[in-house]
């Protein structure tokens, strides 16, 4: 079984939120959507992306900030209400380098969200989550700053 | 042995900094800005640039962008400091987040822990306006024989 979000209302515009933020932009992150509590973004391959340019790799950071943005949202799958949320730690294996020229997938979960710390995991891939290129974990501080990070919706 | 790493031993020797950064796309991108400290050890720097930021209520900085600046800085470190010409490749990457990054220049320091034959270990440290207040902590290993 497939747990749904908490709240769609809270899920949905975090997700579209998260890779608006100027940073995710820049980057060309993209939400596609969720299985069920788990996000997946997009980073397409571009050369201002590049970390070896003698091999055209992606750069770790890309990486780094894609499982950060998608552990990110899939905390929020797990909130009745929105509330502002911070990494606490990271920390990410590179299984096999990253294919040049191919689009990398971010899917990621909150495994556990206690009262004041989120726990997930992320895996990036190019077609297959089974055949990680890369793994994630993190913590989140929940409430990390009384200003909310987007509006309440409307009920 | 790279083309790349080729150029790279040659700005290096040149003491060529910026030109180093600006060989890594990404580098570019972020804005990293590279030089030496008072006491000759590399000192990494990145303006605040509005592109970077995560979240924009604070604003902060992105904590991945945090994560990929400290993360270039252990590599070039890393490179700069060996004679190999071998492209180190990153094994796994730690960071603790121990401040937001407020919209102002982040700054970070490398060392290397240990270099052993196969495997090095290189602490970063990331901070803004006061040394003593670190905005994040990260650990990486790198692994040295590798025939990319």
């Amino acid at each position: 079984m497939i747990a749904t979000p908490v709240n769609p209302k809270v899920f949905e515009p975090m997700g579209q939120l998260f890779v608006s933020l100027p940073h995710c932009a820049a980057l060309g992150f993209q939400y596609l959507g969720a299985d069920g509590r788990k996000p997946v973004l997009k980073v397409d391959w571009r050369e201002e992306l590049v970390g070896n340019p003698a091999t055209g790799v992606v750069h770790g950071g890309i990486i780094t900030s894609l499982v950060d943005t998608t552990s990110a949202v899939a905390v929020t799958a797990h909130l009745e209400r929105v509330e502002t949320i911070a990494t606490l730690d990271l920390r990410i294996d590179y299984l096999k380098a990253a294919t040049p020229g191919k689009a990398i997938y971010c899917r990621a979960e909150c495994y556990r969200l206690a009262s004041q710390v989120a726990f997930t995991r992320a895996v990036c891939y190019h077609d297959n989550p089974d055949d990680p290129i890369a793994h994630g974990v993190a913590t989140f501080m929940r409430e990390s700053s009384p200003l909310p990070m987007l509006q309440e919706p409307q009920a | 042995m790279s083309d790349f790493m080729e150029q790279f031993a040659t700005l290096r020797d040149q003491k060529r900094f910026q030109d180093v950064v600006n060989a890594i796309p990404y580098a570019r991108l972020m804005g990293v800005e590279l030089g030496e400290d008072e006491s000759g050890d590399l000192l990494f720097s990145l303006p605040f640039h509005e592109r970077n930021v995560g979240n924009t209520v604070l604003p902060a900085l992105h904590g991945g962008l945090i994560g990929g600046f400290l993360e270039n800085a252990a590599m070039i470190h890393l490179i700069w400091n060996r004679e190999s010409l071998d492209t180190p490749k990153i094994v796994d990457f730690s960071l603790d987040y121990l401040r937001s990054g407020r919209p102002k220049t982040l700054y970070a320091r490398c060392e290397i822990t240990k270099q052993g034959k196969r495997v090095a270990h290189v602490l970063i440290e990331a901070w803004q306006e006061d040394r003593s207040k670190p905005v994040a902590v990260a650990r990486a290993h790198f692994l040295l024989a590798t025939t990319s």
